[in-house]
C-alpha cells in the first residue's frame, strides 16, 4: 500500500508527517528498551537512572500523534487504506508507550539490582530472553516503516518462543528462591524484568496485529494464527521461520 | 435532460480508451453485485449515445428495501444507468439502451410496457429541485391524479397528506398547502418532490445526487427521510458526496469510465474496497 498520491499534496504530507513521527517514537521507545536491558545485563546504575528520567518524551510524542489522528479524522475524513492507517496508528502508540514504560520498569530494577550481589547465571538467561524481545521489537518497527504484513505475521508466529523461554526462566527463577530463600526478594526483581521483558514482545505482537490490518485490512487479533496464515498469506514463507 | 448535459455525457463516454492511464485494468465487476430476489436487475447493460458507449457490460441487482449508492468520478455513467432504471433515457433520442432489466422479474424494456406507468413505479428525484409551478397541495396531488389514484377530494387530501408525512414536510406546510411550492425553501422543496414521488405509491425510488443544491440542515433532513424510506421502498441514490454514500446506503457501487468496477457492503467499501480504483476514488487519489 502507499501513502501517497492523494490530489491534495497537503493530506500526503499530512499522513506522511504522522507515520515519521510515529517511527521517531518507535526509535525512541526501542532504544530505551535497549538502554534498561544494557543497564540490567551490565550492572550499569547509571545508564539505568538516564532511562527512568526520560519516558515524558515517548507520553508526549503520544498525545501529539493522538491529535494529529484526530485532526485528521475531523478535517480529511480519511477512508479505506487511509482510515486504516489513522486507526492502526492510533493504538500502535498506545503500545508504544507502554513499552515505554515496559522499559523504565526495568531500568528501576537494574538500578537496585545492581547494588546486590548477583543471582548465580540469572543474568545469562535474562541476556536470552532480552535479545528475543529486543529483534522482535526491532522486526516490527522495522514492518511498520515498510508497511510489510508478511514479516508483521512472521513475527506474530515467533512470539510463541518468547512464552516458551519465560516459562522456562520461570521455573529456573522458583528453583532459585527454593534454594535460598535468602535470594527471593532479588529473585522476585528478577522475575518482573523477565515479565516487562515478555510484556514488551507481547506489545510488539499488537503492533505487527495492526500492521497486518493496515496492509490487509483484516482484523487477526485473537485468531488463530494458524488459520490466518491459510486464508491472507502464502504461509510457505512462514513455515521456514519456525 | 438539457442539451449541454447530452453533450458533456457524450464528451465523457469517448474516454475508457484513456482508462489504462491508472495501469489497473477493469475486468468485469468485483465483489457482489448479485443479490437474492431483486428488486430491480440488470443483465450485459450497455448504453450508447449515438455511437459513443457510455456504459459497459453492467450486471448488477437491487435488493428490496436497500439504499443502494452510486459513486464514481463525473462522466463516470452512474447517472446514465440510474435513468436506465425507470427509462428516462428514452426521452433522449439518441440515446439506445440495451441488456436485460427487469422490475419484480418484469421486462421494463418489455414492448407492452407503458413508460408513464413504470415511472410511476420507479419514482425519481433529481438534484435541483424541480417543483411544478403550482400549489404545494397540486404538486403531490398531480401524479395521483394523473393515475386516477383517488376516488373523491376526501380520498385526494388524504394521500396529498399523508405523502407529505412521509416525507417529513406536512407540519412546516400544513397551513400553507394552496400557496406555490416554489415558494419554499431549497431543502423544502426537495422534499416535496419527494412527497410527489411517494404519492403515487412508488416501489423503488431513484435518486440523482437529491442534496447537492442543499445545505447541510436540508441534507441531514432528507437522509433521514432515506432511512425510513427504506422500510416501504427500495432506494438508489447517485450521489458525488462519500461521506453521503457511507452514511445512508447499505451497499455502494463504484462506475468508473463506465464500468461497473465494485459493488460491495458500504462498510466493506469504505473500510477495505476489493479494487484498486474503488480505493483510489474514495481516498482522493486520482479518481
Amino acid at each position: 500500500m502507499e501513502l501517497g498520491q492523494h490530489i491534495s499534496q497537503r493530506y500526503n504530507e499530512e499522513l506522511e508527517d504522522i507515520r515519521n513521527k510515529v517511527l521517531k517514537m518507535g526509535g525512541i521507545v526501542e532504544s530505551r528498551s535497549e538502554n534498561a536491558i544494557k543497564s540490567l545485563l551490565t550492572r550499569d546504575t547509571a545508564l539505568a537512572k538516564s532511562v527512568i528520567g526520560s519516558d515524558t518524551i515517548v507520553d508526549l510524542m503520544e498525545v501529539d500523534i493522538d491529535d494529529d489522528c484526530i485532526q485528521m479524522i475531523a478535517r480529511r475524513q480519511p477512508a479505506a487504506g487511509d482510515l486504516r492507517l489513522v486507526f492502526a496508528v492510533g493504538k500502535v502508540i498506545t503500545d508504544l508507550e507502554r513499552i515505554g514504560d515496559e522499559a523504565e520498569k526495568i531500568a528501576s530494577y537494574a538500578k537496585k539490582l545492581a547494588k546486590k550481589k548477583a543471582v548465580g547465571g540469572m543474568h545469562a538467561e535474562l541476556a536470552h530472553l532480552s535479545e528475543l524481545a529486543l529483534q522482535l521489537l526491532h522486526d516490527t518497527l522495522d514492518a511498520f516503516a515498510r508497511l510489510d504484513d508478511q514479516q508483521a505475521v512472521t513475527i506474530i508466529t515467533k512470539s510463541a518462543k518468547i512464552n516458551q523461554e519465560f516459562n522456562s526462566l520461570s521455573r529456573l527463577l522458583i528453583t532459585h528462591m527454593m534454594e535460598d530463600s535468602g535470594n527471593i526478594k532479588n529473585v522476585l526483581r528478577i522475575t518482573w524484568c523477565a515479565r516487562s521483558l515478555e510484556r514488551i514482545a507481547n506489545y510488539s505482537v499488537n503492533i505487527s496485529e495492526h500492521i497486518v490490518y493496515l496492509v490487509k485490512g483484516k482484523d487477526i487479533r485473537h485468531a488463530n494464527i494458524d488459520e490466518v496464515l491459510s486464508e491472507y498469506f502464502d504461509d510457505e514463507n512462514h513455515a521456514l521461520e519456525l | 435532460m438539457s442539451n449541454s448535459s447530452i453533450e458533456k455525457n457524450m464528451a465523457n463516454a469517448e474516454k475508457p480508451e484513456t482508462r489504462d492511464e491508472f495501469n489497473v485494468e477493469i475486468d468485469g465487476t468485483v465483489g457482489s453485485p448479485f443479490v437474492d430476489n431483486p428488486k430491480m436487475s440488470s443483465r450485459n447493460c450497455d448504453v450508447f449515445y449515438a455511437d459513443k458507449q457510455a456504459i459497459f457490460n453492467v450486471n448488477l441487482d437491487i435488493a428490496k428495501h436497500e439504499i443502494i449508492a452510486m459513486i464514481g468520478p463525473s462522466g463516470c455513467g452512474k447517472s446514465t444507468y440510474l435513468r436506465v432504471l425507470n427509462r428516462m433515457n428514452d426521452t433522449i433520442p439518441i440515446c439506445r439502451v440495451t441488456g436485460e432489466h427487469t422490475l419484480d422479474g418484469e421486462d421494463i424494456y418489455a414492448k407492452n410496457q407503458d413508460p408513464v406507468l413504470l415511472r410511476a413505479r420507479v419514482g425519481m428525484v433529481f438534484q435541483k429541485p424541480n417543483p411544478f409551478p403550482k400549489s404545494i397541495y397540486d404538486n403531490v396531488a398531480y401524479g395521483a391524479r394523473l393515475h386516477g389514484l383517488a376516488a373523491n377530494r376526501s380520498e385526494l387530501d388524504d394521500l396529498v397528506e399523508a405523502s407529505l408525512i412521509k416525507a417529513g414536510l406536512f407540519k412546516e406546510v400544513k397551513d400553507d398547502l394552496l400557496k406555490p411550492g416554489t415558494g419554499l425553501s431549497g431543502g423544502q422543496q426537495q422534499r416535496l418532490c419527494i412527497a410527489r414521488a411517494i404519492a403515487v405509491d412508488p416501489e423503488v425510488i431513484l435518486m440523482d445526487e437529491p442534496t447537492s443544491a442543499l445545505d447541510p440542515i436540508a441534507t441531514a433532513l432528507i437522509e433521514e427521510l432515506m432511512d425510513e424510506l427504506k422500510a416501504n421502498y427500495t432506494i438508489a441514490i447517485v450521489t458525488h458526496s462519500m461521506q453521503q454514500a457511507a452514511r445512508v446506503s447499505q451497499r455502494t457501487a463504484y462506475f468508473h469510465m463506465g464500468h461497473l468496477v465494485e459493488v460491495n457492503d458500504t462498510k466493506t467499501v469504505f473500510t477495505n474496497p476489493e479494487h484498486k480504483l474503488t480505493e483510489n476514488y474514495i481516498t482522493g487519489r486520482f479518481g
